[in-house]
């Protein structure tokens, strides 16, 4: 392939391979596509939500990211495509819209979370006794929160143990899930002895029945106020908009509630 | 099979194709050009240009999301061409991956570049430029050299995960590789899907590896 006669031949290629993807950028970019970030909570939720608004909006195509919401949030102000922007907490949109990044119109509740104990091991285990169960160090050797510096599930969790008086007690035995879907991961795995996960991902098709789990007294921690904001790129997508008003529907409100969500009571 | 995952597969393939395009038209003649320096000069720029192999690619896809920023150089002068930003997408992943697996085809063209005979070379010298020397002579005789760090460039780029985790994103069709997907649907625990992945990767590593293996033996 060195064997041709004309050594300008390389800089064509170059010249070939840069359009070939530039190319490849727009025809994507002019779909008629929405880019979603999601909070980890949401994945099991997301699913069936999705497929009731493809069945709704069948030309509209949805481009899901599952995360961590502090990191989208790191990940928007850095310029990354989302056009709607769902967070497990209220302040990282609210952060955005404050910082000019996204349409304070946009931005509403969607739902409550709600964070639970949970264990696949409720035998030596018993999360039904509640929190304090975890201060036993000999049966609990290790629990997963997720990561409390950028994803709420894990800021909740951190505040209702802080809240229980067993923080300085268990510091040492947390495993730190990156987002709330891997913490889930962890516990479903066996890896850890239980895990404080949140409540929506339990009900999804994948753990329901799967181990034993607890809720976790609401007035432990601040509420996990779920807001869901456009971006300033998803302020142009008109299905952007579509999708967003998906989301204040009956039928969407409907989902979140067989998730364990507590929707708001001031809907649309 | 699943849409999702030929997507992700697909990206991959496209990822570590331009990248070892991109690789082997600017790495031979990095080579060539770091075979000419000896002593202290050239153990420094080798150093500098080998150091993906040992640093954490965290450490690397943090000076480029930095380095991204649209406050700074490289950020604004791509936004300015562009009006796109470089961090989260398909070109950011591509300039990580070149510099992640630069030294993976630059070090193979330079041991295959120095075992070509110096005679011939210079004999060659007499009729031709330099530059067709280096192309018409000096390049097909290292051929299978050239090939290896291809391959192994290709193979490194497949592999990539912390580089793409940090400056990508894990956007479906964008920036979702092979390899961050696998780790999206453990956390989902999809595992049949994240299987799907994992064995995909681990035939096409072992493919790989099997033709950078019988390269090296025959130019060893």
């Amino acid at each position: 392939m060195f064997q041709s006669r004309n050594p300008l031949s390389w800089r064509q290629l170059l010249l070939v391979v840069c359009l070939l993807s530039a190319t490849t950028v727009s025809i994507l970019a002019e779909r008629a596509t929405v880019q979603v970030a999601a909070a980890a909570d949401l994945v099991y939720c997301l699913d069936e939500l999705t497929a009731t608004f493809h069945r709704q909006q069948p030309t509209i195509e949805l481009k899901l990211t599952s995360g961590s919401s502090g990191n989208f949030l790191t990940q928007i102000e850095q310029g990354a495509p989302f056009d709607v922007f769902l967070s497990a907490d209220i302040g990282y949109p609210k952060q955005l819209v404050a910082e000019g990044l996204a349409p304070a119109d946009s931005l509403f509740v969607y739902a409550h979370g709600k964070i639970v104990l949970w264990t696949t091991k409720p035998d030596a285990v018993p999360v039904v006794q509640g929190l304090n169960i975890l201060a036993d160090s000999q049966r609990v050797v290790t629990i997963a929160i997720a990561n409390p510096d950028h994803a709420p599930y894990g800021r909740a969790a951190k505040a209702a143990l802080e809240k229980a008086g067993l923080w300085t007690a268990v510091q040492s035995r947390l495993v730190l899930g990156e987002n709330i879907a891997q913490t889930a991961q962890f516990v479903q795995a066996g890896n850890v002895d239980c895990g404080i996960v949140a409540l929506s991902l339990l009900l999804g098709p994948k753990l329901k029945g799967v181990g034993t789990y607890q809720v976790i007294d609401p007035n432990l921690y601040p509420p996990l106020e779920q807001a869901v904001v456009l971006t300033r790129s998803g302020e142009t997508n008109a299905a952007a908009r579509t999708y967003l008003d998906f989301l204040r529907s009956q039928t969407a409100r409907q989902i979140f509630d067989r998730y364990g969500f507590t929707i708001p009571a001031s809907g649309p | 099979m699943n849409p999702d995952f030929l997507e992700a597969l697909a990206l991959t393939l496209r990822l570590a194709g331009v990248t070892t395009l991109l690789l082997l038209v600017a790495g031979l003649p990095l080579a060539h050009w770091l075979n000419r320096f000896h002593g202290w000069l050239g153990i420094g720029l080798e150093a500098v240009l080998g150091l993906p192999l040992v640093l954490p690619p965290t450490v690397l896809g943090y000076y480029l999301l930095v380095a991204f920023a649209p406050n700074q150089i490289l950020g604004t002068v791509w936004h300015q061409l562009f009006r796109s930003s470089l961090a989260f997408s398909f070109p950011g992943l591509v300039l990580g991956s070149f510099i992640y697996s630069l030294p993976f085809a630059v070090q193979p063209f330079q041991t295959a570049l120095r075992g070509v005979s110096r005679s011939i070379l210079e004999a060659g010298a007499m009729e031709a430029t330099r530059r067709q020397v280096f192309v018409f002579i000096h390049l097909p005789l290292a051929w299978r050299g050239v090939l290896l760090g291809a391959t192994l460039a290709f193979a490194h780029t497949i592999g990539e995960f912390g580089v793409v985790l940090m400056i990508g994103g894990n956007i479906p069709g964008k920036t979702r590789t092979a390899s961050i997907a696998l780790f999206d649907e453990v956390q989902k625990l999809n595992y049949p899907e994240a299987n799907q992945y994992a064995i995909a990767l681990l035939l096409v590593a072992t493919a790989l590896l099997a033709c950078s293996v019988a390269l090296s033996r025959r130019t060893g």
